[in-house]
């Protein structure tokens, strides 16, 4: 896995150079939405540029399913605007350039696969063929089984299918790999960094938080209706704790503690491990102090540490 | 990666050719999906048929006042079986695809709206005629019941009207019935209803406070059109029940699309 992390890590920063300037593609320029007394998103402002996987990653009732809806025009902001390829989300125009993947209890289950897909793929001018689909949503041998015959993971595949029947610009998915199994969720990553390779533009929301590092160039961090952080991943782990340093040195605490950058000391046994967001620094100075130190370790924390660590303490 | 020209290309025209074909991939899914699902099937076009079995294949031979109960019932279970079609098909169907969150994957779709509205319609006119058919066939081989090519033609005219008609009620409790409990509610509205309106037995034999409040039911007007066919009309006159059906529709679509813009503003 190191290595592939690096190379997503230099893609990623290759990509957000080349597309900062461009135009956005879809946008929620300062919307709120209100449900009766409970603000479902508050003044939110989210730009997704032409080709970028954007992950919405925040807890339960943070807003992202009301934010992929406002940009589907499933829903009308109560301030503010979504746009999406200029115009309007809710004209039939803008849909046939759009497709989404909803989170949905239940879809006619007396339907075969293949007659759902000839459904939604006759809604559009130029659909992608049936062959296509099932190759992209990894729905083959299913092809003329029951919707009410599938299990979870399935059920997914095929609601993906039905979002990809129109070779769509832009996609949303909410939540896409609930109940898919770990074979079925890497399958769908690689569907997904496909999407992106062919330019196309893609907002995913997520509970995974690996899932985000996984896929997105950019992930934005909402709570309660606001962004709370917004950046590439490496940019989102950086700003919360910062890295872990581990090592067995002769140096103090009190003196690690007073080097700048460095926000916690902890003895470990007989380990110390100090906390950064400047690891190089503060590590190129702790060597240069101590030429016996050793067992030098330095880990990233989790995204799920950073990611608790954003929307609980703010 | 495609270049904001690309992104602002000219509206694809929705043909013609390719709305129909929308239209009709829509309805034929549409009449697949109620045709498969057996709880629906079986107890729509089952219920009508079992009572006619009983109450008029029975009575083939029972006159009185010049009603023929086989001829009469014909016309009555009809209009209950077309209503029932309509009613669940449409009314559960549609409350059951709203709360699942399937009707907002359609809408999300480019979908034309009318055309999953136009389909359900269909199906509800499908339905109908599928039951209609039936026990005419029974009525005519077992019930002793004679008809000319004109009141059959006739017969089906007035079920689709019907079917049409109480498809806008199913819309409206689509609407406004809450899926789990949406099967109850209409059989707490169809079967008094259906009793009331004079499609079990004629109304006359029924007490006369409920005779009074007939005509303020939709199911009485339709009723009344559909055994006005088989020269079984009481003798209202035939405008005011036309009068009552297009009035009880217009009512019905406009609290639906009332409702559904409500809905909308606070969704």
């Amino acid at each position: 896995m190191p290595a592939t992390a690096l190379m997503r890590e230099t893609e990623t920063a290759m990509f957000s150079s080349t597309t900062q300037s461009q135009q956005a593609i879809a946008s929620l320029a300062n919307v709120t939405k209100r449900y009766g007394n409970t603000l479902a998103l508050d003044g939110m402002n989210l730009a997704l540029r032409p080709g970028e996987v954007v992950a919405l990653l925040g807890p339960n009732g943070a807003g992202k399913s009301t934010a992929v809806r406002l940009l589907l025009g499933l829903i009308a902001p109560t301030a503010g605007m979504a746009r999406v390829f200029g115009g309007d989300p809710q004209t039939p125009v803008t849909r046939l350039r759009v497709g989404a993947m909803l989170q949905v209890a239940r879809i006619p289950e007396t339907l075969r696969v293949r007659e759902h897909l000839d459904l939604f793929r006759s809604y559009y001018a130029k659909p992608l063929s049936v062959a296509e689909i099932v190759r992209i949503a990894q729905l083959e041998g299913i092809e003329d089984a029951m919707f009410s015959t599938l299990s979870g993971g399935q059920k997914q595949r095929v609601l993906f299918g039905l979002a990809m029947c129109g070779d769509p610009d832009l996609v949303f998915l909410d939540e896409p790999t609930v109940g898919m199994d770990i074979e079925a969720r890497r399958g769908l990553w690689q569907q997904i960094r496909t999407l992106a390779n062919r330019g196309k533009t893609v907002l995913l929301t997520t509970h995974y938080l690996e899932e985000a590092d996984a896929l997105a160039h950019r992930i934005v961090v909402i709570n309660k209706g606001k962004i709370v952080s917004e950046g590439t991943p490496a940019e989102i782990k950086s700003v919360s704790a910062g890295r872990k340093i581990r090592c067995r040195t002769r140096l103090t605490v009190e003196f690690l503690s007073a080097l700048p950058g460095v926000t916690s000391v902890e003895q470990s046994g007989d380990d110390v491990v100090v906390m950064t967001p400047r690891a190089e620094e503060v590590v190129r100075e702790m060597l240069l102090r101590d030429e016996m130190l050793s067992g030098l370790e330095i880990a990233s924390p989790a995204l799920e540490d950073a990611f608790l660590a954003l929307t609980t303490s703010r | 990666m495609s270049s904001p020209s690309i992104a602002y290309s000219e509206p694809q025209r929705l043909g013609i050719v390719r709305t129909a074909a929308i239209f009709r991939k829509e309805t034929k899914y549409e009449f697949l999906k109620l045709l498969r699902n057996r709880s629906f099937s079986l107890a729509v076009i089952a219920f009508p048929i079992m009572f006619y079995l009983l109450f008029g294949v029975t009575n083939r031979d029972a006159n009185s006042n010049g009603i023929n109960m086989a001829r009469y019932l014909l016309g009555g279970y009809a209009c209950f079986g077309l209503i029932g079609a309509a009613l669940f098909g449409i009314g559960v169907g549609l409350a059951g695809e709203r709360s699942m969150g399937w009707l907002e994957v359609k809408r999300a779709s480019p979908m034309p709206p009318m055309a999953y509205l136009f389909a359900k319609c269909m199906g509800a006119i499908a339905f109908g005629l599928i039951i209609v058919t039936a026990l005419t066939v029974l009525a005519v081989t077992m019930g002793g019941v004679s008809l000319t090519a004109v009141e059959l033609a006739k017969m089906l005219g007035m079920s689709i009207v019907g079917s049409i008609s109480f498809a806008s009620m199913g819309f409206l409790l689509a609407l406004l019935v809450p899926a789990n409990a949406a099967p109850g509610i209409v059989n707490l509205i169809y079967l008094p209803m259906s009793f009331m309106s004079g499609l079990w037995m004629p109304l006359r034999y029924l007490p006369h406070w409920l005779q009074r409040i007939a005509p303020a039911l939709p199911m009485y007007h339709l009723a009344q059109l559909m055994l006005r066919i088989f020269g079984y009309a009481d003798n209202t006159s035939v405008v005011s029940h036309w009068f009552g059906l297009a009035g009880f529709t217009m009512v019905m679509l406009g609290t639906s699309w009332l409702v559904f813009n409500r809905a909308q503003q606070n969704a």
